[in-house]
């Protein structure tokens, strides 16, 4: 038999039926939903008289459109202040009401970013194929799992079949070697890759992530990693089971229990690729050699180290990559050649389903541990992953950090990542975020994004500016 | 989904690569619960100087007249021409549906980004792969007279004018399952019914392999997560 991939193998345990055409029927073990992308896949079920094929494999939550103030979080979904945002969240409660599927609402302590508290719960499990009618679903391959984002008409395929119709992605090896420097994390691994290979290098792939640098990563730091895939234009990333997976599901509400642990485990412990597996493509990068990164553009490959400066547009060959730079710094407000360290900001945000789990808090609240937020900044959020990670970050004190740096401490939900609730920006507000994209209006009307790790968010905090997280610590 | 056969339109260029789907329908316009009402909010940003709101007259609001779908003559394009890794970012199908409910029938582009390309595949929308070179001449030659193009998705082929089959065309791939389902308007959802019995059987055999697959439903989930350092 020839040697497999981790995706050859994950493609394989779920093939329902196989075309002439090489179109397949896979199978969907986990199908998590929320309000934004579902409504209308679940008024086509009604319309088309359908029901969902297997509701234990839904699981749905509120996250996108939703309030993170406490003021607004103690009465439920009533509570909700915003009109539209309440009719959508109302509409999630409802379908998942009439269609018999398991929902976290809003008051809900288990209620977070779908993607943070999927993997908390061992609602998503290794070997699993897992969808969301959300890009960022490919956060769930850090577990060994075949995990990527759907569009709603395919919220609705699932919903009525458990399947989807497709056809086998290519295989892409991307290998991190080195030892990571002080201050420098998964999410920097992540945006050197995308600066170094662009927006588009995983179209049409499926990317596992090996090498040494990758295996000494938590799971958590992992979760980041396979986040970031999708900002790489992959639908899924992937990194293999080890110990360290096999640790961190292990004891989760929904993990397998008692006898089924044992089985569980067994089977786990072959969600790897073959030693002689072939791949469509490789890439290595020295993780050594990464410092700190920062975006400055409006797209995620428009990012650089720290120490470096903004890239001048005369200096690029390609007419239309020197189109995209001028544009991107006209929206940006930046001068070429000016040091990243030299941007002053406004807001900082640390939250999403990138950057809000718990060792994301306890890395920025390291570098804040004593600090104060710079007096030049308006506000600064700190929004948990869930309400899991918000109650775990309380009872080590790392809310009472950011309380005395002078930042907000928020309840669970995406939040400024996308601005769908108040949480955005106006108009030129320039924002250092952990979160995953800085395209144009992405966190606001004309806000102006620049991506980071949770570190270097607080670094951003205590300068009012970016700054260089290695010189505070 | 909805047919697609061949489609005959005025091409308008929007000569920039990366285009994400958050400038496509920017997020506002995503606390809605229904699939239109998108079509007047299409690229909002860059249609329009003000800050869209979900619901609004839009009739009233002062347009970007340096934006390519703001000028009389693009107004009655149905084909849009664009730079590499079309679609990009979020998954939201808002997108797709604010492309067609704008008038658009076809987009063209050296690339797409996978999930955008199914959420158009699934709403009728052809998207269409041209070599990067002929992106290029079509941009500049749509940027300096009316060009219009016929899409013939039976040939897999782009012609200039009308009726397909001109000395000046292309061809373009796109899967025969695609194809044919476009073709068809097929409802896909129906075609994988086909396979109810072949789907019982592998869920029947999965859960006897992975019987801790729904051991513990949620449902049944504790509240909180033992703590860890």
């Amino acid at each position: 038999m020839a040697k497999q991939t981790l995706y050859d193998k994950l493609w394989a345990a779920h093939l329902v039926h196989e075309r002439d055409d090489n179109v397949a029927l896979i199978y969907i073990d986990r199908h998590l939903l929320h309000e934004v992308t579902s409504p209308q896949a679940f008024a086509g079920l009604r319309h088309a008289g359908r029901k969902p094929w297997q509701p234990a494999a839904c699981l749905a939550m509120v996250d996108h459109a939703i309030p993170t103030e406490s003021a607004q979080r103690g009465s439920g979904t009533a509570g909700i202040r915003d009109e539209l945002s309440r009719i959508q969240v109302k509409a999630l409660d409802d379908n998942c009401a009439d269609f018999g599927i398991e929902q976290f609402a809003l008051d809900d302590p288990r209620q977070g970013i779908v993607h943070v508290v999927g993997p908390e719960l061992g609602a998503v499990l290794p070997g699993m194929t897992i969808v969301c009618g959300d890009s960022h679903t490919s956060t769930h391959g850090a577990l060994g799992a075949l995990a990527f984002g759907i569009g709603t008409s395919e919220v609705e395929h699932v919903l009525a079949t458990q399947c989807l119709l497709q056809k086998k992605m290519g295989n892409m090896r991307v290998c991190f070697e080195g030892e990571l420097s002080a201050g420098v994390s998964s999410k920097d691994m992540a945006l050197a890759l995308i600066g170094h290979g662009g927006s588009s290098l995983g179209v049409g792939c499926a990317v596992e992530f090996v090498g040494e640098t990758v295996r000494s990563l938590s799971v958590e730091g992992r979760m980041t990693l396979c986040n970031m895939a999708v900002e790489a234009g992959a639908r899924c990333g992937l990194v293999a089971v080890d110990q360290c997976t096999l640790d961190y599901v292990r004891g989760r509400p929904m993990a397998p229990r008692a006898a089924l642990w044992p089985q569980a485990e067994h089977a786990w412990r072959e969600l790897h690729s073959d030693a002689d597996a072939v791949y469509d493509s490789e890439l290595v990068m020295d993780a050594g050699a990464i410092a700190p990164q920062v975006s400055w553009g409006t797209a995620p490959d428009m990012v650089a180290a720290v120490d470096a400066v903004v890239p001048d547009p005369a200096r690029e060959a390609d007419p239309a990559r020197r189109a995209q730079l001028e544009q991107a710094l006209q929206y940006m407000g930046l001068e070429p050649d000016m040091a990243l360290t030299d941007i002053p900001l406004d807001t900082v945000f640390i939250g999403s389903c990138t950057n809000a789990r718990i060792e994301d808090l306890r890395s920025a609240a390291a570098v804040l541990r004593g600090r104060r937020k710079h007096p030049s900044l308006r506000r600064a959020l700190v929004v948990p992953g869930s309400g899991q990670v918000r109650r775990q970050a309380e009872s080590e004190g790392l809310d009472q950090i950011f309380l005395a740096a002078g930042m907000e401490w928020r309840e669970a939900g995406c939040s400024m990542c996308l601005g769908m609730n108040d949480d955005y920006l106006s108009p030129g507000e320039r924002c250092a975020s952990t979160s995953n994209r800085n395209f144009e209006g992405r966190q606001g009307f004309g806000g102006r994004t620049h991506l980071l790790s949770p570190a270097m968010a607080a670094a951003a905090t205590i300068h009012g500016r970016i700054a260089d997280v290695r010189e505070l610590l | 989904m909805a047919e697609f056969v061949r489609h005959s339109g005025l091409v308008v260029p929007l000569d920039r690569i990366n285009v994400d789907t958050d400038l496509i329908i920017p997020k506002q316009f995503l606390k809605s619960i229904q699939r239109t009402g998108f079509g007047v909010h299409l690229f909002d940003s860059l249609r329009y100087l003000d800050e869209g709101v979900l619901g609004q007259d839009c009739s009233q609001r002062e347009l970007n007249s340096t934006f390519p779908l703001n000028e009389p003559r693009y107004r009655d394009a149905s084909i849009l021409l664009s730079g590499a890794n079309f679609g990009c970012g979020s998954s939201r199908e808002h997108a797709a549906w604010a492309l067609l409910e704008y008038g658009f029938r076809c987009v063209i582009a050296p690339s797409f980004s996978d999930i955008f390309y199914n959420n158009c595949v699934n709403n009728g929308l052809l998207p269409v792969v041209l070599a990067e070179a002929e992106v290029a001449v079509l941009m500049q030659r749509a940027a300096a007279t009316p060009l219009r193009l016929c899409v013939d998705l039976a040939a897999r082929c782009v012609s200039v004018g009308e009726e397909g089959a001109t000395p000046e065309h292309w061809d373009f791939e796109i899967d025969d399952f695609r194809r044919d389902c476009l073709l068809r308007g097929v409802d896909d959802i129906a075609l994988s019914l086909e396979q109810e019995e072949a789907i019982r059987a592998f869920e029947a055999r999965r859960l006897r392999e992975a019987p801790w697959l729904y051991a513990t439903p949620a449902s049944s989930a504790a509240a909180s997560v033992p703590q860890r350092s």
